[in-house]
């Protein structure tokens, strides 16, 4: 059997943000060594708790930030390579100058991908221009790739668009503004939609909505994957909607990727420590279930980005730590059908 | 489980009075039924919306009113009345020596013996004349139009200016907006009116000769260099909040899904930063006319200001401290009309936040 | 005992109104609950179904718009809605306290955690200062906090959103109130700390025995708490009854249509089944039944008349013309 062709690769993403600390600037890891890769069609669920770097990926991925160090590749064209080589342990190769040996750095124009790659944002209330309508909102992809030949055709292209996610084509003049949340949402969806990409970044698009509302967005979200085969990248914090969604799920923590699985089998077999606390805390809409079940509650909170630990830094909170994982830092390993772990004990 | 169907139903029947239904209630309502129930509010813009609740501000309202009235008066007024700011009153082509000094709605002996000679109605004096024998109300007017046209001159560069500088420095922000702003830091730590003062007898003397004989050189040396100085100082003070505007909006997300889509950083800055933080900057703007004015008949009143024979409300006051305990109208006349302008914008502009400056929810 | 006395808190028709600019708008329609002392009720709903607000209301802490304008709020059997503010100042913190969604900005940020907390505890008994630091290092330990001492004297912005969670229970319970009000109490925290909270809250009743009122729009966190659910929509209180009935028996079309609309582990290869349509607009209100706009069965009645609650089932009410129409089928047939 052939291998089907990666459409997103992603490795040793590192996404730095300098922080001032009094006359010192100290680097903010917010994503460190992270890859994982979405096939066409696919859907990838990224869940990880707030402040784990899961927002900078999807970021990171459309280079909305430049990243500090990786590689991104989408459709078989790399958008961006700093150069590193890494070996088999996945430790960066250094010269005999002691600096990591850079080869063949590579930076494209984003410009013609940007109608390959979308985004939908989290917050449908500030991810709306205020002051635009509806149908100049959907308009300005339209606008900047110069999809259109007149007038005519950029409204008919608008009230389709409109149509597709489920607005009513007598709101296209009104301002994002009025509109509910579940409503502001799919105007966002159809702005992404809007330049026909292959691969949207969905940043928590449903969690500030509404639970009845919920539904609405997470139906239209696979019913427009089934229609035009859409990869996404599905960040999100709640597990049950990403279980949901997701063909596979990556599971983040502190800036590094500590599980990715199918998502059944992360759901009923997770190995990492993490995921299995991450799983056991989410509560279960139904009484019996939640009278039976025992969750494992972690001890303590995470810890600051700028202070991480050495080694796995899941280890602070990890009851079955050891000396290893505090000298070491695990790498995903594959633990059979593409179940990868990042963990020595388990 | 049919059983338990039948126990459910016999318990909801014993406490309800099922006599006032009928079968029509229970028939299944059409979407277009539904639909009606659910109605969404009225459509308004952001415009409509601040313009709805300034019209609901009494003194902003008042503000409107009173501006409006004082600027048609500067217009209209010179094309009504038939005297000159400049010149002494002329009765039949004669000079009219004796119309100095008139208290308001006087008329001269002259004018009397001309108005009963021929039988004709003069055009009446106001606010009297002055101790040249001119009529002070037009003097007033082009005053005025003096002091507004400075005023919103002013405004509009420090506007420009501003504008132009505070959004490059916000939205390019590192290295840039460091310098950027680090120079607006060293202009704002000048001290204003000494600079002012400098650069307008600096200006005025280097002016003069290059101006001499254009139509700039109506409106006087004094004039543009009070200009310039503006041009040069009072930018800053926009320049910095334009920034602080620019450097909140950029955080917003559609400012991001903007450059998710590929959207150039002119059409980000033009069509989604500065309509968002143009609100504020129009406050702004109408709160800097009446500083201008203020510091334009501040400038008049100590000699600095347009030369003559023009004149601005400063410098009429200033010509009637001479005489102030004689004729106190000719100061108040010129002191309140500055008030009125000043308390006027300075209202609008309050008016504007109040309507404007919200966050939308 | 009489069957009033048993309850702890009692609502009876409340009504609250916010007077805004562009009207009045009528958060709160006729709720009736009861509340068992040391019983666990939460309430749930969306946003704009009223249910922080009806908190609010039974606290006295609305804003200044918002009026309850019809009800009583029956605490032991005494109306509170009627107590001048002095006596109320004293029962808010020592009968009933409330915690809310953000601890981030339900703390003082000027004053250390100490000062904070020795405060709220003079505040309502005479005791003094070194005896309210010793109930305050005493609160902290009992809520979890590690080092209470050193944590005495930091600031709120040193420490964690679920660190200032686990301070502000502490605030809210060190006068041992008969009621906690929990406003959304873990919305803004990661699923592990929310797992935390949600832990310690389950012992701390079990220490202390007070009845607690969570209000969320969470439906795992309502399971996982209450042995009594209210479900709210715009305003009216659509059903409410024990946590199995509300999970395996609901009665109400929205009860029915938020449970078909959640993810859960026994839907996960189908399709969800969304509630079509949008939030409701609560300065627009439908003249029937709140929820009929979005409703798949809405019927005629529904459009044009409120539902009145009625017994489902022992200790399970709703408000839904569905019950009606099932009764009026079988009086037909009959």
């Amino acid at each position: 059997m052939a291998e089907e062709k990666n459409l997103v690769e992603v490795s040793h993403l590192k996404q730095y943000f300098p922080v001032s600390q009094g006359f010192h600037k100290i680097p903010l890891k917010a994503v460190d060594d992270v890859s994982f890769t979405i096939k066409p069609g696919e859907t990838l669920g990224l869940v990880g708790e707030s402040g784990c770097g899961k927002t900078t990926v999807g970021r990171s991925l459309l280079q909305l930030y430049k990243p500090t160090a990786g590689r991104i590749v989408f459709d078989g064209d790399v958008l961006f390579d700093s150069g590193e080589q890494y070996d088999a342990n996945g430790e960066v190769i250094c010269g005999e100058d002691g600096k990591p040996v850079i080869k063949n750095p590579v930076k494209v124009n984003m410009l013609p991908y940007r109608k390959r790659m979308q985004m939908v944002f989290q917050d449908p209330y500030s991810s709306l221009d205020p002051r635009m309508t509806v149908e100049d909102i959907i308009g300005e992809p339209l606008d900047v790739h110069h999809l259109y030949k007149n007038k005519k055709e950029r409204r008919e292209k608008i009230l389709d668009l409109m149509a597709t996610v489920g607005l009513n084509a007598e709101h296209a003049m009104r301002y994002a503004h009025e509109f509910s949340g579940g409503q502001r949402q799919r105007i966002g969806i159809a702005r992404a939609l809007a330049v026909n990409p292959d691969f949207i970044v969905c940043d928590e698009p449903v969690s500030a909505l509404d639970v009845s509302i919920q539904a609405q967005v997470i139906n239209m979200f696979e019913d427009l994957q089934d229609k035009l085969g859409l990869a996404y990248l599905f960040i999100a914090h709640d597990l049950l909607v990403v279980h949901h969604i997701s063909d596979r799920i990556a599971v983040m923590y502190l800036g590094h990727l500590m599980e990715i699985a199918d998502a059944d089998e992360l759901n009923d077999n997770p190995i990492h420590p993490y995921t299995l606390s991450l799983l056991s805390a989410v509560p279960i809409p139904d009484p019996e279930t939640a009278r039976h079940s025992h969750r494992i509650v972690l001890e303590g909170d995470v810890p600051s980005p700028l202070k991480m630990p050495t080694g796995c830094p899941f280890r602070t909170r990890c009851r079955y730590a050891t000396e290893q994982c505090a000298a070491e830092r695990p790498i995903l390993t594959d633990r059979g059908n593409g179940h990868m772990v990042a963990c020595f004990n388990k | 489980m049919a059983e338990e169907k039948l126990k459910k139903r016999a318990f909801l029947s014993s406490q309800i009075d099922l006599s006032k239904f009928n079968a029509k209630d229970f028939e299944k309502a059409t979407d277009e039924e539904k639909r009606q129930q659910d109605v969404m509010g009225e459509s308004t813009t952001f415009f409509k919306d601040g313009m709805r609740r300034l019209r609901k501000n009494p003194l902003a309202m008042a503000s409107i009113v009173v501006l409006i009235i004082i600027i048609a008066i500067a217009i209209v007024a010179p094309h009504i009345c038939p005297y000159s700011y400049s010149s002494i009153i002329t009765v039949d082509g004669r000079r009219d020596k004796g119309a100095t000094d008139l208290e308001p709605m006087q008329w001269s002996e002259l004018e009397a013996q001309y108005m009963e000679k021929t039988g004709k109605k003069l055009f009446p004096h106001i606010f009297g004349t002055d101790s040249m024998g001119r009529d002070y109300f037009i003097r007033v007017v082009y005053g005025t139009r003096v002091s507004l046209l400075v005023g919103i001159v002013a405004a509009v560069m420090v506007l420009i200016i501003g504008l132009i500088y505070g959004s490059i420095a916000g939205y390019f922000g590192g290295t840039v907006d460091l310098i950027m702003m680090r120079i607006v830091d060293v202009i704002y730590s000048l001290p204003d009116m000494l600079i002012i003062i400098l650069l307008s007898v600096v200006l005025q003397e280097r002016l003069t000769p290059l101006i001499k004989g254009t139509s700039l050189a109506k409106l006087g040396a004094n004039m543009i260099s009070m200009f310039i100085v503006f041009a040069l100082l009072y930018w800053v003070g926009m320049a910095r909040l334009v920034r602080g505007q620019i450097l909140q909006i950029k955080n917003n997300e559609y400012v991001l899904a903007a450059k998710s889509i590929g959207t150039p950083n002119g059409r980000i800055l033009r069509k989604h930063i500065i309509p968002n933080c143009l609100s504020i900057i129009i406050i702004t703007t109408a709160l800097q006319i009446p500083s201008a004015i203020f510091t334009e008949s501040y400038l008049s009143f100590i000699g600095l200001g347009v030369s003559l024979p023009l004149t601005s409300l400063g410098s009429l006051a200033n010509d009637a401290r001479a005489a102030m305990q004689t004729y106190p109208l000719r100061l108040v006349i010129p002191a309140v009309v500055i008030s009125l302008i000043v308390l006027a914008f300075n209202l609008l502009g309050d008016g504007l936040r109040d309507a404007f400056d919200t966050k939308l929810n | 005992m009489s069957e009033e006395e048993k309850y702890i808190l009692q609502v009876k028709d409340l009504h609250t109104s916010f007077f805004t600019d562009n009207g009045e708008v009528q958060a709160v329609n006729g709720v009736n609950f009861n509340l068992k002392a040391g019983e666990t009720m939460g309430i749930v709903g969306e946003s704009g179904s009223g249910k922080s607000v009806t908190a609010y209301s039974i606290m006295q802490i609305l804003a200044e718009t918002g009026r309850v304008t019809q009800g009583e709020v029956l605490f032991n059997g005494e109306n509170i809605l009627k107590w001048p503010e002095k006596k109320l100042q004293k029962f808010r913190g020592e009968k009933i306290s409330i915690i809310f969604q953000d601890p981030m900005t339900s703390l003082n940020p000027v004053f250390s955690i100490g000062w904070q907390l020795i405060e709220a505890i003079r505040l309502h008994t005479n005791k003094t200062k070194k005896e309210a630091w010793d109930r305050a290092v005493e609160m902290l330990t009992l809520v979890g906090v590690n080092e209470p001492e050193a944590r005495m004297k930091q600031y709120p912005f040193e420490l964690s959103g679920g660190m200032r969670q686990r301070i502000m229970i502490a605030m809210s319970l060190c006068c041992e109130p008969d009621v906690l009000i929990a406003d959304e109490p873990t919305t803004a925290l990661d699923v592990t700390i929310q797992a935390q909270i949600l832990e310690l809250m389950k012992d701390l009743q079990k220490r202390l025995g007070m009845a607690i009122i969570i209000v969320t729009h969470d439906l795992g966190v309502i399971a996982s708490m209450c042995d009594e659910i209210m479900v709210m929509y715009g305003g009216r209180v659509c059903e409410r009854g024990s946590a199995d009935d509300i999970f395996y028996r609901p009665a109400h079309e929205y009860t029915k249509g938020l449970l078909r609309s959640i993810p859960r582990a026994d839907n996960m290869k189908e399709k969800l089944i969304p509630i079509g349509g949008t939030p409701i607009n609560m300065l627009n209100l439908p003249q029937g039944c709140a929820f009929c706009p979005r409703c798949a069965n809405a019927m005629e009645i529904c459009l044009r008349e409120k539902p009145d609650e009625i017994k489902v089932g022992e200790g399970h009410r709703a408000a839904c013309f569905m019950n009606v129409k099932e009764a009026f089928e079988e009086k037909e047939e009959a």
